[in-house]
Parts: C-alpha cells; structure tokens; sequence
C-alpha cells in the first residue's frame, strides 16, 4: 500500500491531530487545567483553520485509496468554510460548556462536534458510496448525543430522539436506493456508476434517484422531509442547535451537489431537475408560510432555515459553475448570518432563559448593541443590501438564471416572492426590538460573556465585508470555473 | 477612483453617516447633516454648472463624467457611474430635499438613529442616480427602500406599525420582479459569443435583447419600478405610508424616492427595451391613466392632509409614468419636468403639514380652520404650494403639465386622445380637493380657540419652505433652462433607438 496517498487527506488529518489533543487534553489534564478546555479547544481549532487555508494553494484534484477519495481546490474551499463556522460556533458555545450543569461534560461536547465535522469531510470528499456512508453515520449519530447534551431539559431528550430515529430511517432510504443503484450499476465508485447508468434507461433508475434524494432530503430538511427541524431545534441547546442550522445543512448541501452531478449528471434534465423543482418550491413556500406563525425564536429560526435550504438548492438546480460559486458563497455568508442571529439568542438565553419573541419586545432600549447585531442578521437573512445576505441571494438567483429556461425563470421567481414573505417575518423580530415598546422590558441590561461577544463580534464583520468586499466570490468563482466538478458532463 | 467627481455623491453621505454615529448631541448631529447636505447641494450646483459648460463645449457622448471600477469581476459586475442631464437634475433635487428635511426634522425624538437612517436613505437615492450599471443601481435602489421600514415604524405616527410594514412588502415586492427583470436583461445583453454586461450604455448599444424577451423582461422591469412610482393597483402603499411617515420622511419619500420609479421606468425598462415598450405602453397607458384620475378623485373626499397629499401625488407620480409612457420628446421632457416639480412642491407640502401638525396636533381638516390669522406665514406658503400643484403659470406645476399633454396631444389616434383628455380632467379635479383645503383649512372660521395662541414658523421652518418655493418658482419661471438641460437626454439618437420621432 501507497501510503503517500494519506498526503492528500491533509485537511482531515490535521483535524484527527486536533481531534486527539482536545481528548488527551481532556483525559488527562489534572482538574484544575481542565478550566481551559474550551479556550484550549478554540485555539488549536483556529491555528488548525487557519493552517488549512493552505490547502487552496493545490492544484487539481488529488485522490486516495484508488479514488474513493478526492479532494481538491474546490472541496478544500468547502472544508474551510464549514471550518470558520465551526469556529464561530466553538467561540459561542464557551460560555454554555462552562455552566454549572456541563462542566463535567464539556470536554465531550467537543470532541463530539469534531468528530461530526470529520464525518463532514468525508462525504464532501467521498467518491465511493462506502466511505460517504461512513461519513453520513459519522455526522449524524453523534449530533443526536449533542442534542441531548441539555441533561436537565425534557426538551433535550425528546429531541434527541426524534433526530436519532429520523436520521437512521434516512440513512435506510439512502441506503435502499444506494441498494438499488449497486444493483444497476455494479459499482459503488460515483465515475463507475456515472458510466454504467449513461447506457440504461429503465424506471429503476428514477426509483433510485427518488430514494437517495429523499434520504439527503431529510439531512437537509427539504420539505417533506422536514417535519423533525422545529423540535430538534427547540430542543437542542442553542450551540448545538446554531451548528445542526449552519454546518451540517451546507455540508449536506454540498454532498448533495456532487453526487447528483457525478453520479446522476445525466439524467439531470429527464429526471431530478423536476424533482429538485418541486422540492424548492415546496421547501422555500411551506418553510416561509410556517415561520410567520412561530413565536419561540429557535422554532422561528428552523423554520426560516428550512426556506434557506430551499435557497441553497437553487444552486444545485442550476448545474453549471456559477451555481456551484454562488451555492458555497450562500452557504460562508449563511453561516456568518445564522450565528450572528443564535449569538444573540445563546447570548439572552444563557443570561436571562428567555426565548419567546414577545420577551425581544423593547430590546433596543435595554441592550442595543444586541439588538443591532440582530437586525444585521435578520437583514442579511432576508437580503437587505448592503450585507452580506443581498449578494449571496443576487448570486444565487444569478447563477440559476444562466439555465435558461422558462421553467427556471419560474422557479426563481417563486423563490422572489418568497423572499417577500420571508422578508415579512424578517421584520417582525426587528419590530419587536426597535419599534414595541414596552412599559417594562422583559430582558434587562446585561453584559455578555467575552466569548459571546467576540463570536458576534467576527460574524457581524462577516456579515458587513463579505459582499460588499467582493474577493470572496469573485476567489470562489474562479475556483469554480477552473473546477472539473461539470467537466464529466 | 476618487478623481470623479460623482464618486463624492456616495462619499459624502458615508462620512455624514459616519460622523452622526460620533455625535454625542443633537446640536452636533444637526450640524453635520446641515453641513452634508450643504455640501451636497453645492456639489450638484457645481455639476450642474460644469455639465452644462462641458455641453456648450461640443459634448455629445449619452453620459458624462463616466467612470468604471471593477467589482465582481467573473460576473462583469462594474461600479459605473455616469450622469446626463436627468440625473443631475434629480441629483440636484434629491440634496434639495435632504437639506430642507433636515431643517423639517431639528427637534426630532432620538435624533442619531433617525438621521442615521435617514442619510442612509439618501446614500441609496444618490447612489442610484449616478449608477450606470445594473446591479449597483438596483442595490443602491434596495438600500434606499430598507430605512423606511424604521423611519416609519419608529418615528411615525397613526397607524404606523401596519403602514411601515405595508410599505416595505409591497415595494420589496416590486423589487422582486425588477431583480428577475434585471437579471434577465444581463443574460442577454450581448450577441452569441460577446461578453456580458450590466452596463446600461452598453446594454443599449449592443441591442441584443430580442423580441420575444423584450416582451417578458419589460413588465417585469416596469411594473418592478412602476410599484416604487404608485402606479395603479400597486399604489395603495402610498398614502397610508406616508400618512404616518414623519415629516422628513414623507418629504424625502414623497419628494425623491417616488422619482426613482419614474426614473427606473425611463432609464431601463423603455431605454433598454424600446420595442416591447411601444407594443405594451397601452397597458401601462391605461393603469397610469387610472391612478392619475383616480389619485385626483380620492383627494377630494379625505379628512386627513396627509392622506390628500398622498393621493394628489398618486395622482402626479402617475402622471409622470404617463408621460413617460407616450414615448416623445415633448411628454418625456414634461415628465422629468414633472417630476422636479412634484419633488419640490410636494416636499414643500410635507413639510408645511408637518409644521401644521406639530402646532395643532391634528391634521383632520374639519378640526381646523382660519389659520390664515393664526399662522399668516405659514398659511401663506400653503398657498403658494397648493397654486402650485393645481398649475398656477408661473410656478413649475402650470409647466409640467402643460409639456406632458402638449406632448401626449401629438399622438393622434383615437385612444391616446381619449385617455389624453382623461388626464387632462385631472387638472379640474386637483383644483377642486386644493381650493377645499385652502378655503377649509386657511380661511374659514377659527375651530378651536386653542389654536389662536399658536405661533407662526421659526427661523429653520421658514429657511426650509422659503428655500422650497424659491425652486419652485424658479422652475416656473424659467422652464426653458430645465428644457435644455434635459434636452440632450432625448437627442435624436435615443429616440432613432426607441424607434420613433
């Protein structure tokens, strides 16, 4: 065995190194040095962030073990974005680890999340459906014990549940159409598949198409497959809730993206354009109409990351590299967006336990700093130039565009008209802060933790700098374009 | 970069943004947005001044002052800037407007948020007045649209929760179908083979959008701008918005950012698209027509000031795309006139109700009466705004409406005619809802004897109409200035491009 080949696995070995100091770390540090295990863990986390930016500088592709494995420019752009989220989230989550009620279990909490941020890299860089399984189970399983993290809350464990069971019927999905394309195929390597399949043309084909859609479906919480989002969401403490919203969801979205173009590119046209069409629709309309209702502002959140999703697939749809550009940029700028808007929610909730919109009412006049880190995000989410969220939605729409068709122009402007309802609720948490007022405001004047304030610190710059800085997409879009990702088509 | 002069438009409004959010009281913060505003003034008299030097000189070029800095490189995404005679003029307007809302908004409830977003407004009017590409013109156009949502919501007054977010939807929503539209425009903006582009100038000169996209993209692009203009149906976000907008707001609103529809509307959708435009101008024809006449007809029966002067600029504004939608010289140049007009006698309109309101308390006409004596100086401007609006000769309305119908008379079929003079019974209407409210409002009896302790204007109340009225005037008397300034804007090669004249 070649073991050169590990060479191109550098982004998930440096996180295993990661990984593995934050256990020993934990294990056996004596009691007093384990005060610093989140701040130990941000650390080597950012220094291993940013070491990974490296991994830009590749040219083309690199495979491993006989091409069940690539990565390259493209998948290492990906892996750095999730890479800042996660970042942002660890900053966020210190000040909950290091409550009185997880301090005994901090040390999990992280390597858990690492270990699920590995098993993202692998599906994004799989090319056989073995080792992206591995990397799917590896990504869900431990994410139900995050979400059950909240020991004390009934909440915690009843959302534990529904993500665990959820998640394992849709890996069988996955699997049951994976079974049906193993059978067409022969093969599980994505290039082999691509090639049998060019030749059939039977219904078998669809009926796999249906059931791996479906399976990744639920990871990314399309509708129909989303009905487990909202509780999951409330359930799950905020930290974890803020990385299931963020990364998980782009890292889904990107796997989606390659393996509906390099293992069904073919049938694009004939079959999964219709199916991913009506999924947006479906996804963007129901996940709007539903979050105008909610109250609790992480149910508001799932519900509006759900319509998100559906945006994110409008670059999958697209099929060509713009989409795939505008798709990543959306998904960096979503992430910075997401975690300003639960930074602040982490940051209310760890200090007063409020979570009702009703309790935002007068927040400007109590804490405005808050309140305006939450209004850019709330603005970026409904893409309000000049942040962030305007340029990722202008791209998006963009890059669907440039398909052509007359039903694609319908698709987009459905989506457009979405974002007038999305906008709607958009307002109403701005609403609640700036313009209700109240005799007595729910949330008194506090002061945040550093750790919080620093995490909405990094995402508010995000959310001014990344669209109207405008290097970001522009790199993107050039990786793209000298990507290979279509070139098979 | 920052030697082009147009750049400063944007630049001045940041650094004004900027220094409000130093401002530790509200003596500075008027002081800087008088100063900004000043300085913004001036600089639109110097561009006006030099623009038209540059023109007396030989140039001929659609835009001067051009200038290009590339953005979004892979997707061609330029900042491009460049201004003809239109946009200087609505420049010009716009710093007008700015500084008298200042004036109108010195003792203003928390006054750093307010003028925050209140500058943060005008960046995005001044930004897209100066743009030239597509996309910096309709971000620019969204960053004007956003602040109101606050302005409104925080500041206003009434009904404003339902008003502010009612506003918002529907203009967001407009600007839904404009983001396709444009969008749309890029994908083919140029032949087979040849780059795209989100330049205007370019866009127009390559005039590669073909029949059949012509006709989808148009509406899209017209209606988009048309909500932002008040055309009929989407105008009901008008006069509830700016019933609860406070005074600047509605000033600003009303005065400038109801301009950009119009100017959208001329600028891309029938520039861009000259043939869909002759073939679909009916339809908007009739829609316009429609909020022209019935703009007029609802003025006339509201109690609220603000409610009959949001109608009469249904009214106007829709005057303005009619004119625009007549597709000749004589009605496009009424219409830019029109709009200048409007702007300022409107503003000016605000801003008087606005001082009304603030002495009184109310603006429901029958609770009022007799200021005349009460406050001779303010009733005085009144007057003069309402001879206005109804088209008094001598003040800008009497020559705007005097070009467009000229201009829409030159069409001699028989539905142009009709809704020609359909319009033109507007006139009768709008001296009908003026007179009532001057006669009500002004002259009649004194209503409740509080208001006779009531003091006239101040010295900031009095700068900022008297600095309205002397615009107005001046428009009025010397309409052949803004004719020419206009007029190299509808040279002959734009309208051999729009296919007629």
């Amino acid at each position: 065995m070649d073991y050169s080949q590990f060479l191109a696995m550098k982004q998930e070995i440096g996180l295993l190194v990661v990984f593995l100091l934050v256990f020993l770390y934990d294990t056996f540090m004596p009691k007093k040095a384990l005060n610093a295990t989140a701040g130990f863990t941000c650390v080597i986390f950012a220094v291993f962030t940013a070491l990974s930016f490296f991994c830009l500088g590749s040219t083309g592709n690199e495979t491993a073990f006989s091409g069940m494995y690539v990565t390259g420019p493209v998948m290492a752009a990906i892996k750095n974005i999730l890479n800042v989220g996660v970042l942002i989230v660890l900053i966020q989550a210190m000040r909950w680890t290091d409550s009185e009620f997880q301090i005994m279990r901090r040390g999990e909490f992280y390597e858990l999340l690492l270990v699920t941020l590995f098993g993202m890299y692998l599906m994004i860089s799989a090319r056989h459906f073995l080792l992206f399984v591995i990397g799917l189970e590896s990504a869900s399983l431990p994410l139900a014990a995050m979400v059950a993290f909240d020991k004390k809350h009934y909440e915690s464990h009843e959302a534990a549940v529904k993500y665990l069971l959820t998640a394992v019927f849709s890996s069988a999905i996955f699997m049951m159409g994976l079974s049906f394309v193993y059978g067409l195929s022969g093969s599980l390597y994505f290039y082999d598949i691509y090639a049998a399949l060019g030749a059939q043309n039977s219904t078998m084909v669809v009926v796999a198409i249906a059931f791996v859609i479906s399976g990744v479906g639920f990871k990314l919480s399309l509708v129909p497959f989303h009905l487990w989002t909202a509780d999951v969401y409330q359930g799950a403490p905020t930290s974890v809730t803020s990385y299931l919203s963020v990364i998980s969801k782009g890292a889904a979205a990107f796997a989606f993206l390659v393996i509906l173009v390099q293992v069904f590119g073919q049938f694009y046209a004939k079959v999964w354009e219709w199916m991913l069409y009506a999924l947006i629709v479906l996804t963007i309309t129901i996940g709007n109409l539903f979050a105008i209702r909610q109250r609790n502002m992480k149910r508001f959140l799932a519900f509006s990351s759900i319509s998100q999703a559906g945006y994110i697939m409008l670059g999958v749809i697209a099929m060509n590299e713009t989409g795939l550009a505008s798709m990543m940029y959306y998904i960096l700028v979503y992430i910075f967006s997401n975690l300003a808007a639960f930074g602040v929610i982490g940051a209310i909730e760890n200090a007063t336990g409020k979570l009702d919109m009703t309790d935002y009412n007068g927040l400007h006049k109590t804490n405005p700093r808050l309140s305006f880190a939450m209004m850019l995000a709330m603005f970026s989410l409904a893409g309000i130039p000049p942040f962030a969220g305007f340029f990722s939605k202008f791209f998006i729409f963009t890059g669907a565009l440039q398909q052509g068709t007359t039903a694609i122009y319908v698709l987009v402007l459905i989506a457009l008209i979405n974002t007038i309802i999305s906008l709607y609720y958009y307002l109403l948490v701005v609403k609640a802060m700036f313009i209700n007022t109240e005799e007595e405001c729910v949330i008194p004047t506090f002061r945040s933790a550093c750790s919080e304030r620093l995490g909405l610190w990094i995402s508010v710059a995000g959310i001014l700098c990344l669209g109207v800085v405008s290097c970001f997409y522009n790199y993107l879009l050039n990786l793209a374009n000298s990507s290979s990702l279509f070139s098979a088509l | 970069m920052f030697d082009n002069i147009l750049i400063y438009f944007v630049v001045i409004p940041v650094i004004m943004l900027a220094g409000v959010a130093l401002c530790q009281n509200i003596k500075q913060i008027r002081a800087v947005a008088v100063v900004g505003s000043i300085a913004l003034t001036a600089l639109s008299v110097y561009l006006l001044a030099d623009y038209l030097a540059l023109r007396a000189a030989g140039d001929t070029a659609p835009m001067l002052y051009q200038g290009s800095w590339s953005w979004f490189t892979p997707l061609n995404i330029n900042l491009a800037v460049g201004v003809d005679g239109i946009s200087i003029a609505m420049l010009l307007l716009s710093s007008i407007i700015l500084l008298t809302g200042s004036f109108a908004s010195w003792t203003i409830q928390q006054p750093k948020e307010f003028f925050l977003w209140l500058i943060l407004l005008s960046t995005g009017v001044f930004g897209f007045f100066i743009s030239i590409d597509l996309f910096t013109m309709f971000m620019f156009y969204e960053v004007a649209l956003i602040p109101m949502y606050l302005l409104i919501g925080v500041w206003g007054s009434g009904n404003k929760n339902y008003s502010a977010m009612k506003l918002t939807l529907m203009l967001m929503g407009g600007s839904a179908f404009l983001m396709l539209g444009l969008i749309g425009i890029y994908y083919h903006s140029a032949p087979e083979g040849q780059p795209l582009t989100w330049n205007l100038l370019e866009i127009s000169a390559n005039n590669a959008i073909s029949h059949g996209w012509q006709l989808f993209l148009f509406p899209m692009t017209f209606v988009g701008f048309g909500v932002l203009g008040a055309m009929f149906p989407f105008h009901t976000w008008s006069p509830d918005g700016h019933a609860s907008a406070p005074t600047a707001v509605s000033m600003l609103h009303a005065g400038v950012l109801m301009k950009l529809g119009g100017y959208g509307c001329f600028r891309v959708a029938i520039y861009l698209m000259p043939q869909a435009a002759n073939e679909l101008a009916w339809i908007f024809l009739v829609l316009t027509g429609i909020s022209v006449v019935y703009g007029a007809f609802s003025a006339c029966v509201q109690t609220d000031l603000k409610y009959i002067n949001a109608y009469s600029s249904v009214s106007h504004c829709g005057l303005v795309l009619f004119a625009i939608l007549m597709l000749n010289t004589t009605a496009m140049t009424g219409a830019i006139m029109q709009m200048l007009s409007h702007g300022l006698m409107t503003a000016l309109f605000f801003a008087l109700i606005g001082m009304i309101y603030g002495r009184t308390h109310t603006r429901d006409i029958r609770l009022m009466g007799g200021l005349m004596r009460i406050m001779p100086y303010l009733a005085v401007c009144y007057v003069i705004a309402g001879m206005a609006s109804l088209g008094l000769p001598g003040l800008s309305g009497f020559v705007a409406e005097m070009t467009i119908f000229v201009g829409s008379f030159q069409h001699a079929d028989m539905f142009h005619r009709v809704f020609t003079i359909i319009a033109c019974c507007s006139i009768v209407i709008t001296a009908v809802y003026i007179l009532r409210v001057v006669g009500k409002l002004l002259f009649g009896p004194v209503q409740d004897k509080h208001h006779l302790e009531l003091t006239d204007a101040t010295w900031w109340e009095r700068l900022s109409t008297a600095t309205l009225i002397v615009c107005v005037a001046a428009i009025g008397c010397f309409p052949n200035f803004f004719a020419s300034l206009i007029k190299f804007t509808f040279s002959p090669e734009i309208f051999t491009v729009l296919g007629m004249n």
